[in-house]
């Protein structure tokens, strides 16, 4: 399964449309396939990331604001969209690959307190 | 006083807060949130619990940018700053916003924290974009005097504070008259929480309605506040609420009568002031009698009652409506498109636009993009609009007799040769034919909502 998580720090992005980076990820049965690459957008905006997503033929989609119209068009595309994401990405993977990561969750580590997801 | 104990000082101070009508929030020096306002809530779709102690960027997800860079500008200057932007709330919503920072400080003069005040800009870039003659997107449209009618009462209907019923067809524009009502109600500045009533299954619907405590079912790790309490002071829409189960529509009375309700697994009754907006693309009378509607709750609901008329029987609105759309989507596309040709207007205005004003916008919008000249042509025009009539002379016989009732037009139809289900059962099978079976395609080829096609294939026992 090949992941897509829109980053930027180490954290998942706030905004979609504003992403400095993704992280690629290819894992089977919980365990990561090879070491995840991470992709320096050459100009921020939603439909590159759109287009990288359906490039790397990514299953699932992790990121945080998205706005409607592009939710609408990857999940169109037939690709899992777990939207309103907040946390560590490194925790967010984890979660992705234990399949227990929803949409609006929001991870340890987001801020001051100590979250749930 | 550091923004922390601001909570404690009084319960006047969030009653303070909420009071105003911009969303406001009070950050830490780590930026993160300590409390935001009731109509903060409403505008990112955090409520409070889950959204404290959280870095704000996640929480308000603005386009300015790191959260340091604003907060420095206004440690360095010791002044106020504001900025324009936007945000994309849960609901994936972008909003136009004008952000204000300042910085708080103790009694030794040290910066102890932020408040961050968002001013909701949409309404006055909505009037901007008006006045720049651009698609005058919230406008409801219509010369014909039923339309004239419904503008007269929706004036009134905007005055009182009683609920409101709204049916019509799908596509006649409840949803906008809905939103136009609240606009012009006393509730304008207040929320306006629109819910789909047909769009999730009861036990959800009922947690996303009246809120949920932590704990009360498996999964429910925070509390929600659910949609009557972000709706408070304001109102809330209830879409499709013929598909309501008969449970909900008892907790649904007893809000109505009472203006208060237990939260799902609560054991306090919670308080709200709500104006209710109700709608329905079917006859509530008809689910009462079948004994799918309780007949109380239509009672209660139907103290004023809007019907938007089909567009067959809006005389004169269908080349109106047109004329706007084919303007605003030519200037969308930067074509020169001015008008249709004589024989597309001919075809157009015998059309009987079964998906109302969408299928007309969405036929403008067809045209807009196809035509390679100045006027529209009858080439220029879906094919289905040909097809359907040559395969059946129905539109003709709907919209033949004018100014009668959809109602009273409906029930002839149905003795005849299956009547209207027959017909839009065979403008489906027709229509997914054609697109090889993807709904996407089949409900844009008709000119209804992808839910709309799916909830008539649900109907028709098809899907």
């Amino acid at each position: 399964m090949k992941v897509m998580i829109t980053i930027r720090g180490e954290f998942v992005s706030p905004r979609f449309d504003l992403s400095p980076e993704v992280l690629i990820a290819t894992y089977y049965d919980q365990e990561l396939l090879e070491e995840p690459r991470s992709i320096i957008v050459s100009d921020v905006s939603a439909e590159i990331i759109c287009d990288l997503a359906l490039k790397e033929n990514v299953a699932i989609v992790v990121c945080g604001a998205i706005e409607e119209q592009h939710y609408q068009f990857l999940t169109w595309k037939k690709i899992t969209v777990i939207d309103a994401v907040i946390g560590p990405y490194v925790d967010v993977l984890q979660s992705v690959m234990d399949n227990t990561l929803q949409s609006g969750a929001i991870l340890a580590g987001a801020g001051a307190k100590e979250g749930t997801t | 006083m550091k923004p922390e104990s601001l909570l404690h000082v009084s319960p006047v101070f969030s009653e303070l807060l909420n009071a105003i009508p911009h969303g406001i929030a009070f950050l830490d020096t780590n930026l993160c949130i300590v409390v935001m306002n009731r109509f903060l809530e409403v505008m990112t779709g955090y409520g409070n619990a889950e959204a404290r102690g959280v870095y704000s960027e996640f929480i308000l997800r603005s386009n300015l940018g790191n959260k340091n860079q604003m907060c420095r500008e206004v440690l360095e200057s010791g002044e106020s700053v504001s900025k324009d932007g936007n945000i994309i709330n849960r609901q994936r919503k972008k909003i136009p916003v004008h952000f204000t920072l300042s910085c708080l400080h103790d009694e030794q003069g040290q910066a102890a924290g932020f408040i961050i005040v968002l001013e909701d800009m949409s309404v006055l870039k909505s009037v901007e974009s008006k006045h720049q003659g651009l698609a005058q997107e919230t406008g409801i449209l219509g010369h014909s005097p039923q339309m004239a009618k419904v503008f007269e009462l929706m004036s009134v209907l905007a005055r009182t504070d009683a609920a409101v019923l709204i049916t019509g067809e799908t596509g006649t524009g409840k949803d906008m008259i809905a939103e136009a009502l609240h606009e012009s109600s006393q509730r304008a500045r207040q929320p306006f929480i629109k819910v789909n009533c047909g769009a999730l299954p009861e036990a959800l619907l009922e947690s996303e309605l009246f809120g949920h405590v932590k704990g009360a079912f498996t999964g429910a790790v925070t509390e929600t506040v659910g949609m009557f309490r972000l709706a408070h002071k304001g109102t809330i829409f209830l879409t499709e609420i013929g598909d309501l189960s008969l449970p909900l529509q008892v907790k649904l009375l007893s809000v109505l009568d009472d203006q208060e309700f237990f939260p799902v697994g609560g054991s306090k009754k919670v308080k709200v002031d709500v104006r209710i907006i109700a709608a329905t693309h079917c006859s509530l009378r008809q689910e009462v009698q079948q004994g799918h509607f309780r007949e109380d709750l239509f009672y209660r609901l139907n103290v004023l009652h809007l019907h938007m008329p089909p567009l067959r029987e809006r005389e004169g609105d269908i080349r109106l409506l047109l004329d706007h759309f084919l303007r605003q989507f030519s200037g969308k596309l930067g074509r020169g498109i001015t008008s249709f040709t004589r024989k597309a207007m001919d075809v157009l205005s015998h059309y009987h636009y079964p998906g109302n004003v969408r299928e007309l916008r969405n036929i403008a919008e067809y045209s807009a993009n196809i035509c390679q000249g100045k006027k529209v042509g009858t080439k220029d025009l879906p094919q289905y609009l040909f097809q359907s009539s040559e395969v059946s002379p129905r539109p003709a016989a709907i919209s033949a007799p004018p100014l009668v009732s959809a109602r009273e037009e409906v029930q002839p139809m149905t003795k005849m040769a299956g009547g209207w289900t027959a017909i839009e059962k065979e403008m489906m099978v027709d229509a997914l034919r054609k697109t090889g079976g993807n709904r996407s395609k089949a409900a844009d080829l008709l000119g209804w909502g992808r839910t709309t096609l799916w909830r008539k294939l649900k109907k028709y026992e098809m899907a």
